[in-house]
């Protein structure tokens, strides 16, 4: 009656073959979401850099050879944005499977349960991606932007690891959050101070002009090193010391998100009943 | 033997859930679980299945204990929650296509299986509609054929027929005694409708987190005096229960 003995690499793939495609499904199913995270950024591009690009003055600072426009500056930033967003987006997801009782059905595969996160955080990961190809095409419609053709392609790998790591932190939260409810502490507590207090909107030294200790904030920010991470790759630059940040910190993320995972928690639907 | 439950225990905080329960289940056995609500038999379900991690005791799935070799009961088992797990806004095979996907299985394989699960639940023709769009006894019929994707030894089912007016219940009730029977599956059912136990069940019967009496239904009648199983439960269960074993 039991299934035969299946080979163990071909089952993982399998898993992670059906995680994607549930996830991709879902995400196809929510154009609402998939227009709100880019109407987002766009915003900011279109009508926020607007009004402050006489106001703020970018000097040229690595890696843009010649002064550039505000537009051009926050762009990276903006793709940032979007995976931030999605990053957290996805602790309302898990929250919303605890809830609606699917998480069991993840529980229930007799694959390791590490993977099985793993396996969602790539598929959010993923979705995440596309959103920021998307907005990347408007923006250049919308506001010229253009950074090197080439540049589409070297961004991709520091887009995936910024969304692994912003997805590892939206993992992590989820165990933390208890109802659906409780999202909006996230926004506040979370999406905005890692957002503002970055690199994404204001270079580095306009921070430290402002602020000293507004500066060091931004630096002990993981969000800032992998915004940095994106604006280097997009202009054919390896920014190493981001690089290294961003990688060290979705490694730690991960890592506190699958210990930090409690599947007595998750197994539980609403009003703790599993 | 296919399950078997040894002195279990599990407490939420101070609260005692389960304590010193023992049972074995054998292959090809249909057995019921009866207990009224929160008598401990979801949380009996949530250690078996492992979602909840054991605190006193064993469970040992065809000999082997969950504790040491999580995989493979997970193989073993195939269970339909008392609330509902499906995703509503998925197909009926893209739910089934997740599920076997998080068991191993390839696309083909999934579609194989779930084409013969779904011909035999009589829903094939609902392969490709939305779970939103099926009635209550249609979605446990495709939570069924998702528990038994895998080819587990063993189901598991957790009020699985709440919410379904009578007959559907009594539909559902037939047709996983009929797969105890043809495919030789160990089938726990538990419930706490008594018109769902036959007079030749082996009935567990749980209650405040103690298993009462593990007897035929019709056993419990004897022991008690009773002249149904609802009275013989009453006796059980009464406050001052002189039968507690």
């Amino acid at each position: 009656m039991n299934s035969p003995l299946l080979v163990p690499r071909l089952a993982y793939w399998h898993c992670l073959r059906g995680v994607l495609a549930r996830e991709f499904r879902r995400f196809m199913q929510q154009r609402s979401r998939f227009l709100s995270a880019l109407v987002r950024p766009l915003l900011w591009l279109v009508v926020f850099a607007a009004g402050f690009r006489a106001a703020l003055g970018v000097a040229i600072i690595p890696p843009y050879q010649t002064y550039v426009t505000y537009e051009t500056y926050i762009a990276p930033g903006l793709c940032c944005m979007i995976l931030l967003f999605n990053g957290m987006q996805s602790s309302l997801s898990m929250v919303y499977d605890r809830e609606m009782g699917s998480m069991r059905v993840l529980l229930m595969s007799p694959l390791p349960r590490a993977w099985l996160l793993l396996c969602k955080l790539v598929a959010i990961a993923l979705i995440s991606l596309t959103q920021v190809y998307a907005f990347l095409a408007l923006a250049w419609l919308l506001v010229g932007f253009e950074p090197p053709l080439a540049g589409l392609v070297t961004v991709l790998p520091a887009l995936l690891l910024t969304a692994l790591l912003l997805g590892a932190i939206g993992l992590l939260l989820s165990s933390r959050i208890r109802q659906l409810e409780n999202f909006a502490g996230v926004m506040n507590f979370v999406i905005f101070p890692m957002f503002f207090i970055s690199s994404a909107l204001y270079p580095l030294w306009k921070m430290r002009e402002a602020s000293e200790w507004l500066y060091w904030a931004c630096i002990l920010n993981p969000f800032t090193h992998a915004v940095e991470l994106v604006r280097h790759a997009l202009y054919l630059e390896l920014n190493l010391p981001a690089l290294a940040i961003t990688a060290g910190a979705t490694v730690t993320f991960t890592l506190l998100a699958v210990l930090g995972f409690n599947p007595e928690r998750a197994a539980r639907g609403k009003g703790g009943r599993p | 033997m296919s399950i078997a439950v040894e002195h279990l225990g599990f407490r939420y905080g101070r609260r005692v859930a389960l304590e010193a329960v023992d049972f074995e289940l054998q292959p090809g056995s249909f057995t019921a679980l009866l207990g009224p609500n929160g008598a401990g038999k979801t949380t009996l379900f949530a250690l078996l299945t492992r979602l909840y991690a054991l605190q006193e005791g064993e469970i040992r799935l065809l000999g082997r204990s969950i504790r040491q070799h999580p995989a493979e009961a997970m193989r073993q088992l195939g269970v339909v929650f008392q609330q509902s797990t499906l995703d509503l806004d998925l197909t009926v095979m893209q739910n089934l296509d997740y599920h076997g996907a998080l068991h191993g299985l390839g696309r083909r394989e999934i579609r194989t299986r779930a084409t013969a699960e779904l011909e035999r639940l009589g829903l094939i023709e609902r392969l490709h509609d939305r779970v939103r769009d099926l009635n209550g006894g249609h979605r446990r019929r495709v939570e069924i054929a998702r528990a038994l994707l895998h080819r587990p030894s063993m189901l598991l089912l957790d009020e699985a027929t709440v919410g379904l007016d009578t007959r559907t219940r009594a539909d559902l009730n037939a047709y996983v005694r009929r797969l105890c029977r043809d495919q030789k599956l160990c089938v726990l059912w538990a419930t706490h409708l008594i018109e769902e136990i036959a007079a030749d069940d082996r009935v567990l019967l749980l209650h405040q987190g103690r298993l009462l009496a593990d007897a035929r239904g019709d056993q419990l009648c004897l022991n008690t005096g009773s002249n149904t199983l609802a009275e013989a439960f009453d006796r059980y269960t009464a406050p001052t229960s002189e039968h507690a074993a």
